[in-house]
């Protein structure tokens, strides 16, 4: 008796919603620093902010205890140059990172012309990162061996009890990424935010953001949201917001179904809205245009997790069919967890199996593992990362044991995103050394702030945003709100409810999509990026009016869907304005075939202005000197927080 | 042939059993029903009853409501079929599957 149908049959109709609905309520809440998104990111921010004495709001769409990316888990504090052990320079190391781009921890293969980091975000998080990981330790989370469960590991310092992972530390070069027990942060984080008197509004949607006067470009004054719950509607005014919403995962998949197979990497709740609500008020986005191949999901989940050979799985020797060792990283101490051959050691492994040189499919060589390397990796690494325990706990549960078994690798055999599958980047908001948006009273830190999506940068990057958020609504006078902003979108919000016959999100989510494949694939062309801004357009004029949603929830996701259409507007403008390619961004146009021409390294920006799409340039060191800047705004930082 | 009563239904979301709940375990602390991101699950009209798999098809197979359980047991993953991964004993030779 736990499926919906089970209580269909028992009682012979359908069970009433669970919850109480008022839609037609309305809750008015006044903050110093409004916190949108609570995940690693927010709920650092709404921690800082609170510690620097303000008045804290935080919304957040599930339920804080274990939302965001990094809510379920983290085993990789990536970027740490500042810990004891580091062999490198804050400084240095956080030039070379935006010097040289870095994927999912690769070490940078050679010199690389141009990268499009975010220099001010790395900048902060080379710096305040140690800071911030000891800051979660102060708050009961696990970040060292203190139950002694891996002595004798490499990487494991006897002292501090420090266990480092080979991420960009080939033969402990550098030292730079610190493996925690992250199951034990989110947690920690929301009893942390509730300490501190941070108010917490849970299942609550945030839509947009209010602006001065209504707007377009204003300051930022609060925002507008509702309990995807009971349907409730909530008015949020502020001094100063913190954008801390997530990034965007499904805007090209067409099925919203069979999640664990092909769809979501990330949780469905990630639709971009953040992203979408920035740019309705006028502020300025960059790197829109990048987007890559989408993960298809083999194994348990998505390609990461899907077995031995993939970024979740350090040390291990893949092996082929015959148990033959291949010439593919360990992603261990001797490649600095490098996860992929190089495109020529690829094609040569590609070679041996065309020719029988090696037999497919291959294996993560468990067995074969020094036993505190096997348990360091299968139980600590696994075990803390993101979503990853419940998977391991399944395999054990039908009976994997990487003592006896060799764990199956599905490259090669699980063929290529097509290249109309795609997943939108990491562009974002344009920022400052305050990590302030170009609209007044808009902060951003996380995943959408043009970086890589990875746990220890929200985490000091929110913490960085909060303090200065805080700072700004400390000076700032009393925000007033437009009833009329409002009231607008208030209408468009409750729209859907009034139907009870049309499409549904599902439907929408799927049209919006297909737009997406059509005209926005991996071979992009002016005629295409403009049939699909119609075909978008199209959409959004015709059968967004015909949206119905019976519940709150299904309202939730039809308001995603809204966020998708007009995130999918962004990209394929900004797409039109970058007119060429790029190797980098994995950017092709075929009507600019040439790769990275020197006149196109730059940030392309996109906005609305008057509600016309205006674009513009910057230089890709826009924020100049990192170090000299950073310091120039943080004289007064304080360090690790006294409790 | 059993005796049951057969409903005009459409067809159920599949995969329509992300997890399994054990109701000789189960308390209905509704502590999944918290802690999911997606909202999955509702509370069961009944108290004390396990909670109700109301959205089968938004699960991400994200964990916390296994992870977070209070009660051992009383909820556990059921990856859909074509999820399961493999493995070969290394002794034996031997392909494995989760086939629970």
């Amino acid at each position: 008796m736990t499926k919906w149908y089970d209580l269909l049959e028992k009682y012979g109709k359908p069970t009433p919603w669970p919850y109480p609905i008022r839609y037609d309520e309305e809750q008015e809440i006044e903050t110093d620093v409004l916190i949108i998104g609570g995940g690693i990111a927010g709920c650092w921010a709404a921690i800082s902010a609170a510690r620097n004495g303000v008045k804290v709001a935080l919304v957040e769409k599930a339920d804080t205890i274990r939302s965001g990316s990094g809510g379920p888990g983290c085993d990789h504090w990536c970027v740490t140059p500042a810990n004891p052990h580091s062999k490198v320079d804050p400084d240095d190391w956080a030039k070379r990172l935006v010097e040289h781009p870095v994927h999912a921890g690769q070490p940078p293969k050679g010199p690389v012309p141009l990268s499009y980091s975010n220099g001010i975000g790395t900048q902060i998080q080379c710096r305040e990162n140690y800071d911030t990981l000891l800051e979660i330790e102060q708050m009961g989370g696990k970040i060292r061996d203190v139950d002694d469960e891996y002595p004798g590991a490499e990487g494991r310092y006897d002292d501090t009890k420090f266990m480092f992972s080979p991420r960009m530390s080939p033969n402990h070069a550098t030292e730079v990424t610190i493996r925690v027990w992250g199951t034990t942060f989110k947690p920690a984080l929301k009893k942390e935010c509730q300490r501190l008197g941070v108010k917490i509004y849970d299942r609550v949607m945030v839509t947009s953001l209010l602006t001065e006067g209504g707007v377009q470009g204003a300051k930022v004054v609060g925002a507008t949201g509702f309990n995807n719950r009971t349907g409730e509607f909530m008015v949020f005014k502020s001094k100063a917001a913190v954008l801390a919403t997530a990034g965007n995962y499904s805007l090209w998949m067409l099925n919203t179904e069979l999640a664990g197979y092909t769809t979501f990497p990330g949780s469905r709740t990630k639709t971009g809205d953040g992203m979408v609500m920035a740019w309705k008020a006028g502020a300025e986005l960059t790197l829109m245009e990048q987007t890559g191949p989408h993960m298809i999901g083999t194994g348990h989940k998505h390609t990461w997790y899907g077995g031995a050979g993939d970024a979740s799985y350090e040390n291990i020797q893949l092996v082929d069919a015959n148990g033959k060792k291949l010439p593919w990283p360990l992603q261990g101490w001797p490649d600095g967890g490098d996860m992929r051959p190089s495109p020529e050691g690829m094609e040569k492994i590609i070679k041996g199996i065309k020719d029988g040189t090696y037999a497919l499919p291959f294996y993560g060589d468990f067995p074969a593992m020094p036993d505190i390397e096997r348990r360091v990796t299968w139980k600590l690494m696994l075990g803390e990362e993101s979503t990853t325990k419940n998977i391991t706990n399944s395999y054990e549960k039908g009976g994997f044991n990487p003592a006896k078994h060799l764990l199956m690798n599905y490259n090669l055999i699980e063929g290529n995103s097509p290249a109309h599958w795609r997943m939108p980047g990491r562009g974002g908001p344009v920022v400052d050394w305050d990590l302030k948006s170009t609209l007044d009273g808009l902060y951003v830190a996380g995943e959408q702030m043009f970086a890589a999506g990875d746990h220890s940068f929200a985490a000091s990057t929110g913490r960085y945003a909060g303090r200065k958020a805080a700072a700004y609504a400390m000076h700032t006078g009393e925000s007033k709100i437009s009833r009329d902003q409002v009231s607008l979108e208030k209408a468009r919000i409750y729209a859907p409810i009034n139907r009870s016959d049309g499409i549904d999100w599902k439907e929408l989510h799927a049209g919006i999509s297909r737009a997406m494949q059509y005209f926005c694939s991996a071979y992009k062309t002016e005629l295409l990026l403009n049939m699909g801004l119609d075909a978008l357009k199209e959409i959004e004029e015709i059968f967004v009016p015909r949206l119905y949603a019976l519940d709150p929830h299904k309202l939730m996701r039809g308001i995603e869907d809204l966020s998708l259409l007009t995130y999918g507007q962004i990209i394929l403008n900004a797409s039109l304005a970058r007119k060429a390619s790029s190797q980098v961004l994995d950017f092709y146009r075929i009507d600019y075939p040439e790769i990275d021409p020197p006149e196109w390294n730059k940030f392309i920006t996109v906005k609305l202005e008057n509600n016309e799409v205006k674009t513009g340039e910057l230089p890709l060191n826009y924020w100049g000197d990192m170090k000299a800047n950073y310091e120039a705004q943080n004289k007064d930082y304080t360090g690790v927080y006294k409790r | 042939m059993p005796q049951k009563e057969i409903y005009a239904l459409p067809n159920i979301v599949s995969p329509a059993n992300p997890v399994i709940f054990n109701p000789d375990i189960c308390n209905g602390c509704n502590t999944c029903v918290e802690v999911c991101q997606i909202d999955v699950f509702m509370p069961n009209p009944e108290k004390g009853k396990p909670p109700v798999i109301l959205h089968p098809d938004e699960c991400w197979y994200g964990g916390c409501c296994v992870n977070d359980c209070p009660y051992p047991g009383a909820i556990s993953f059921n990856w859909p079929v074509q999820q399961r991964a493999y493995w070969k004993d290394k002794a034996t030779g031997k392909i494995l599957r989760d086939s629970q």
